[in-house]
């Protein structure tokens, strides 16, 4: 008996420390499920929101686009409010598993840039509300590597074996693979892409591993040489690890924009509306630029974060026209291409 | 008698959540997205013949290590003082309790490239090791987290062994390694088969440990399965059908090795 | 006591330090003054207050210890109840039942948590409810339950019925007798089935991971394997420092409670001399 007893007292006492350091001070009327990616927000304005507008936010990251939906098909989740990237969206448009948006709910509709708006993924643009956008690149440690880097194909060098970190999403990756070889982000061809599986095929034993988020910690702490991520956390990086450089490849890249949209079946649509248009707020904006390093679809926060930035930072985060004509978005491909993209990726990774 | 309906209420839980749940998997394993009948699942399998091989090696490898070691210290432990042996007992069990991520996650620290184990190699100027994202990494994990469910059935076993077997075996004459051999070791088997179990099934099918300590480089049974439900390629109906081949085979192992145990005592965990 | 050897010592030492020396660099950096894991910059207690701020992680120790305490609990009350149910089964009925009872323990995490997945995500569409805190429970009574009936069934097995007997032969209704012979008897199995359960709960992330929805209900585990796929700050660490502290405070208590449990024991033996 004393065993339970002294077992009970204790986890009575840590059961009260919890409870007592967890909010309860606010009269919560609603709440909001909100699924984002990692390190793509300042988790700071949560409180804003919650003071603001009483509806509690219930936040979780997912890794990627093709987590992400999992978790949507899957039934077993129930988020409000998703922001997934362009190709994603334009897929879940096509198999209807969106909620059209009620822009009278979102009047700071009006401060997102014309340019993100009716893109070739929402092209009605009823059912998204742009977030960010950002290009790929390659990242590198210059103390690490002596040459100027100004290709993908320094990711397939065998004289960086084991400190090469590739992503690890199935399109950045297998894109990666086509640009590198000169083919579209958004072949459909078999054989195109069966020449980039065999590319990353190869790759694959010179490779440290493969990263999303943790490539933070692994490229600040110099344990590999050189990455691949997004031109927004590589300023992150950069504040931590001087010595971090991004490349711009010289076959083009991923222009991509991640946008806020509201999975089919919500339960909290309105709620999650007033969280869209708490983001589009410019103060909010801008903290969120700081936060994560990304521009945002807010052209004057856009443009006051410009406005802040040092030279590189600015052309890391605003490319050239002519760096942008060789970047490509993803475009939504047809079924059977999605399967192969699948299987390819699982054998790969096999 | 009446005793016997106080288990009614656990059989119809076992029904509806050990039971069906079976079931489930099993249907999904056979059937495609748009519910037909359907063998593909399985013949899919065929590719992912290496991804069933590498878990299976590893943990395999896992659990010889853990039986090297913990069997040792399982005698060793039981013939310590009674004191030392319940501190002993206390300090296996307290990584246990920590939580089973951060003591996988505790080894970044030391195996990383320009973690602490290289920079005293290289203090000392000796060579550096890679461990890290590689198999050997996730064997290591594998070893750390289990090693304690290897230890703990042993040392029970061992320690309730008969201390008059013992005794009347050297009275007889017999030289303590033949103690060992003939009276212990055997006696100590269900402890053994028990330990194996503990270490071999969460082994072949953990997850964490294969993205953390591998770099996500070596893919195991649990990371494919893990992908086909909430990860990077949705396909519920394959993942069944891996988790059903993989309990079958688990199954299998087990019906195997209870063959060479004893097999009476289901509670040798604790 | 037989002597052991210096070998042995060694062996013994040098596995303890395995088990040990990631624990305390966990620790050791806790204290880190610098978001790095491996390199030191110095003494800082601030990630400390910094990990109390952290609502996601305090939420996450509250729901961890919540659903482990009740699961614990219910599996315990059900197991004992199945258990005295199983065993005054005949074979024929308690062996097949046995069998499916160790299913859970049998089985891989990863299928046990696959399976319920797919049982809570075709329930739900049937249902209309989500997964969160409920489907976790649930989850985590069903592997607790096996546990408490192994814990318990080899104790009604060791039962002396002849002290059931003799206690009804002196005058106790077979209630009386039930609750003043059989389960003082048996207490030490219903106890240990308890921790065991506990402790598989509170230490369980596979099976978590797939049943507790995306409501944000998430346990200590799912939140340190979200933070170990993005960048890493010591909070972690100073999580661990503080579990470990828990921990062996825990384990420190229950075994000095034995200890002077026993010593009562050896004095009152040595009184009765």
């Amino acid at each position: 008996m004393k065993k339970i007893t002294a077992l009970l007292i204790i986890t009575v006492m840590i059961l009260t420390l919890a409870a007592s350091g967890c909010k309860g001070k606010i009269d919560y009327i609603g709440e909001v499920n909100v699924c984002n990616w990692g390190e793509y927000i300042d988790e700071s304005i949560f409180d804003d929101f919650e003071k603001e507008t009483h509806i509690k936010i219930n936040y979780s990251t997912v890794q990627n686009n093709e987590a992400l939906y999992s978790l949507l098909k899957s039934g077993g989740s129930d988020y409000d409010v998703i922001i997934p990237s362009d190709y994603l969206i334009s897929r879940l448009i096509e198999e209807d598993m969106l909620e059209k948006l009620d822009f009278s709910a979102i009047p700071n509709y009006s401060l997102i840039g014309d340019e993100y708006k009716n893109l070739e993924y929402d092209p009605t643009g009823e059912y998204s509300v742009a977030y960010m956008w950002g290009t790929v690149g390659i990242i590198y440690n210059t103390t690490m590597i002596d040459e100027k880097i100004t290709s993908w194909g320094a990711l397939f060098d065998p004289a960086y074996a084991g400190n090469i970190l590739m992503i690890d999403n199935p399109r950045d990756a297998i894109g990666i693979a086509l640009k590198y070889l000169g083919y579209s982000l958004n072949t459909t061809d078999e054989g195109e892409l069966r020449e980039a599986y065999d590319l990353l095929e190869q790759q694959k034993p010179l490779l440290q591993g493969y990263v999303m988020d943790q490539v933070f910690n692994k490229m600040e702490g110099g344990e590999a040489a050189i990455s691949v991520y997004y031109a927004g956390d590589f300023i992150t990086m950069h504040d931590n690890n001087e010595d971090l450089a991004f490349v711009q490849p010289e076959e083009g890249a991923n222009w991509f924009v991640d946008a806020m949209c509201i999975p089919k079946g919500s339960d909290n649509k309105e709620n999650a509306e007033a969280f869209i248009n708490f983001i589009c707020r410019t103060d909010i904006a801008v903290r969120n630029m700081d936060v994560t390093g990304y521009v945002t679809a807010n052209t004057e926060a856009a443009e006051e974060y410009s406005e802040e930035l040092d030279d590189y930072s600015y052309s890391v985060l605003f490319p050239s026209e002519e760096f942008l004509s060789k970047c490509e978005v993803f475009l939504n491909l047809p079924h059977d291409i999605l399967n192969l993209y699948d299987e390819l990726w699982v054998q790969l990774k096999a | 008698m009446k005793i016997k309906a106080l288990s009614a209420p656990y059989i119809l839980w076992m029904a509806l959540f050990v039971a069906a749940p079976i079931v489930l998997i099993t249907v999904y394993a056979f059937t495609t997205s748009s519910g037909e009948f359907t063998l593909n699942n399985f013949s899919r399998m065929g590719s992912y013949l290496p991804v069933f091989g590498r878990s299976f090696l590893l943990a395999l490898i896992a659990t010889v290590i853990c039986l090297l070691l913990g069997y040792p210290l399982s005698y060793i432990l039981s013939r310590e003082s009674p004191r030392f042996q319940q501190i002993a007992l206390m300090l296996i069990m307290l990584p246990m309790w920590m939580n089973y991520l951060l003591r996988t996650y505790a080894w970044l620290s030391i195996l990383e490239n320009t973690g602490l184990l290289n920079r005293l190699l290289s203090a000392l100027h000796l060579p550096t090791l890679n461990i890290i994202n590689t198999p050997s990494a996730v064997v290591l994990g594998m070893v750390y987290n289990f090693l304690p469910f290897m230890v703990l059935p042993i040392y029970s076993v061992i320690t309730k062994i008969d201390r008059s077997l013992i005794e009347a075996a050297q009275d007889l004459g017999a030289p303590p390694a033949n103690v060992f051999r003939r009276v212990i070791f055997p006696l100590s088997l269900p402890g053994v088969l028990s330990g194996i179990t503990m270490v071999f099934v969460p082994a072949v099918s953990t997850f964490v440990i294969s993205q953390l300590l591998g770099g996500s480089k070596s893919m195991l049974l649990g990371d494919l399965i893990e992908m086909q439900f909430l990860g990077t390629a949705y396909n519920p109906h394959l993942g069944s059908a891996i988790a059903l081949v993989m309990m079958i085979i688990v199954l299998v192992c087990m019906l195997v090795m209870n063959r060479f145990g004893q097999g009476e005592e289901q509670a040798v965990i604790l | 006591m037989k002597k052991v050897s210096l070998v042995s010592r060694l062996f013994t030492a040098l596995i303890f330090l395995f088990l040990y020396v990631p624990i305390f660099v966990l620790i050791a950096f806790s204290f880190n003054n610098s978001k790095s894991r491996t390199v030191w910059a110095g003494f800082t207690l601030k990630w400390y207050p910094q990990l109390i701020h952290n609502d996601t992680i305090m939420s996450s120790v509250y729901t961890t210890l919540l659903v482990s305490v009740i699961a614990a609990l219910v599996a315990t009350v059900f197991g004992t109840m199945a258990a005295l149910g199983f065993f005054s089964m005949k074979k024929r009925w308690r062996a097949p039942l046995l069998a499916v009872n160790n299913i859970p323990v049998m089985n891989a995490d990863i299928v046990t948590g696959v399976s319920l997945c797919l049982l809570f995500v075709f329930a739900s569409s049937l249902f209309h409810f989500n997964l969160g805190f409920g489907t976790l429970l649930i989850a985590h009574i069903t592997f607790d339950i096996p546990y408490v009936i192994l814990s318990v069934m080899p104790k009604l097995y060791q039962l002396d019925h002849n002290l059931v007997d003799a206690a009804q032969d002196l005058g106790c209704t077979w209630t009386q007798a039930f609750f003043k012979v059989v389960v003082p008897q048996i207490m030490p199995g219903i106890v240990n089935g308890m921790l065991i359960a506990f402790t598989m709960s509170i230490d369980d992330f596979i099976i978590s991971y797939f049943t507790a929805g995306s409501h944000g209900v998430k346990t200590l585990s799912m939140t340190i394997y979200a933070m170990t796929r993005k960048r890493v700050t010591p909070e972690i660490n100073a999580v661990s420092s503080l579990l470990f502290i828990t921990v062996l405070f825990l384990l420190i208590v229950l075994n000095v409670r034995e200890i002077r449990q026993e010593e009562k024991l050896k004095r009152a033996a040595r009184l009765q001399k």
